[in-house]
């Protein structure tokens, strides 16, 4: 399979297994690319793109514009809190407006979950989504299976081809986090196993549905997984009190070097950032050999520069 | 239009070896210069040479990586599907070198073109070269002409020259067969 059977990248779950093995490879490319003197294709040096953030971001944003730089494209940043969102335009109207001066596809991060799906319906472009509220963030799950595929096949000195029978665990926030929906996604498509564990408030219902377990024990999640993906506690959607305090959650659900150090084997730790330190991991574990918080950032924009160029295949 | 060999077994091993005393001729003893295959059929050929290099240098290490010119195409988006790459590896410092590329057929020159694109984003060489197996002259898109060339045919737009090789299970051959769409 050379093509994707998706004009826009919006959830996980829309994907075939095959998509997922098609980016990944693409993606083994474009780290290539990285490593040389000169870390530029021309590839899309016809393209356009827009990046429009209606909700703050760091990392993703630098990691999208920098991908879409290393292949050449032309770039557009947009950020809603400068713009005349704040005068009561509508999200279409903006995005239609942007896409009259000739955009070729759009990356887009929004605090409603669906908003990508309603644009897709409405705009001729291509979409990424860069997160929309609590339902997907796909691009980050696709970073977070490369980084583990890659970790875990680093004795055999190439990247696994795919997860089957892996342990993965991910810890913290679920209910709240866009990242826990794509991951289980995507792992479970990859072949994984797939424990969550968090706080029984932060945990949603009927999560068992989607084929993982849940476990509310952090020391027998982390003797169980290979990998812990441990999720960031996400305040700012957190209108009311999910745990007594931010100490009581460290206490139960916060992962630190004595924990690490008193399992049976080392697990690999992963965080999709930002950190909250002291809170979800200490600086200790985040900081540690262990840990490849750093390599997720990394491999982000090979991931992402595999998504645009075979997505921008598909353009007419 | 029938199919026809034009080198067979014995011919193709002593193309190859031509090839090779040519190359020594230029470069002694490879001390700066490196072989680099051009993904995807490029690449057993280079590695064919590299054999026979050191059977004919005893002792002598010469430097080898594979390029990969997707990324460099200028045909991106005018296939019904993305073009997908395969492995690039050049483990070693090209500037300064001379390089010799290697691809099996030479037909329009549009994969060198974008195969020289490529390898100037690992440094500045001192000189590149090409050597190729088939030259199929009076067929070119842009004006790239190789230095070693094994044979040079003529055929026209409606045939394909296809190249067998030992290590995938057939005997070393070079066909021109009729083009099918």
């Amino acid at each position: 399979m050379s093509n994707l059977s998706v004009n826009h990248l919006i959830a996980i779950k829309d994907l075939q297994p095959e998509d997922i093995h098609l980016i990944l490879n693409t993606a083994d490319n474009f780290k290539e690319v990285l490593s040389r003197p000169i870390k530029k294709v021309p590839t899309l040096r016809d393209i356009t793109i827009a990046n429009i953030f209606f909700e703050n971001s760091t990392r993703t944003r630098i990691s999208f514009e920098l991908a879409e730089k290393r292949l050449s494209a032309d770039t557009i940043n947009f950020a809603a809190s400068s713009s005349s969102v704040k005068k009561g335009e509508t999200l279409i109207d903006t995005v239609n407006n942007i896409l009259a001066m000739k955009v070729d596809m759009v990356v887009m991060r929004h605090q409603s979950p669906g908003a990508p799906v309603l644009l897709s319906k409405h705009i001729k472009a291509n979409i990424v989504n860069a997160g929309d509220g609590t339902h997907e963030h796909p691009t980050q799950a696709l970073l977070d299976a490369y980084s583990i595929m890659e970790k875990l096949g680093e004795k055999q000195g190439k990247r696994l081809s795919d997860l089957k029978g892996v342990k993965v665990a991910i810890i913290g926030d679920i209910l709240h986090s866009r990242v826990a929906g794509s991951n289980i996604h995507a792992l479970k498509m990859l072949g994984a196993d797939v424990t969550l564990c968090g706080p029984p408030t932060l945990m949603p219902k009927h999560i068992e549905s989607m084929g993982v377990r849940v476990s509310y024990n952090l020391k027998e999640t982390l003797e169980w997984c290979e990998v812990a993906n441990v999720l960031r506690i996400q305040l700012e959607r957190q209108d009311i009190k999910f745990f007594p305090s931010l100490r009581e959650y460290s206490l139960y659900y916060g992962i630190n070097r004595e924990l690490l150090d008193s399992l049976s084997k080392k697990i690999v730790i992963m965080h999709p950032g930002p950190i909250n330190r002291g809170v979800e991991l200490t600086s200790d574990v985040a900081d540690s050999k262990q840990s490849i918080i750093l390599q997720q950032v990394e491999n982000g924009v090979a991931v992402r520069m595999a998504v645009l160029y075979l997505l921008a295949g598909r353009l007419d | 239009m029938q199919s026809r060999i034009i080198l067979d077994s014995l011919k193709f091993q002593l193309t190859i070896e031509r090839l090779c005393h040519q190359l020594i001729e230029n470069h002694a003893d490879f001390s700066n210069a490196c072989l680099i295959g051009v993904q995807p059929r490029g690449v057993l050929l280079a590695k064919r040479i590299l054999h026979k290099l050191e059977e004919l240098l005893p002792g002598v290490k010469i430097k080898f990586g594979v390029l990969d010119a997707t990324f460099y195409r200028d045909d991106f988006r005018h296939h019904e599907k993305p073009l997908l790459a395969e492995e690039t590896d050049i483990d070693f410092v090209i500037k300064g070198k001379n390089v010799i590329l290697v691809d099996d057929v030479f037909y329009t020159g549009r994969t060198i073109r974008s195969a020289l694109d490529a390898l100037l984003d690992f440094g500045r060489p001192e000189k590149i070269e090409l050597l190729v197996l088939i030259d199929r002259r009076l067929s070119r898109h842009v004006p790239i002409t190789p230095d070693y060339v094994g044979k040079t045919i003529d055929a026209v737009t409606s045939e394909k020259v296809k190249v067998e090789w030992s290590e995938n299970g057939s005997e070393d051959k070079v066909w021109i067969i009729p083009y099918k769409e």
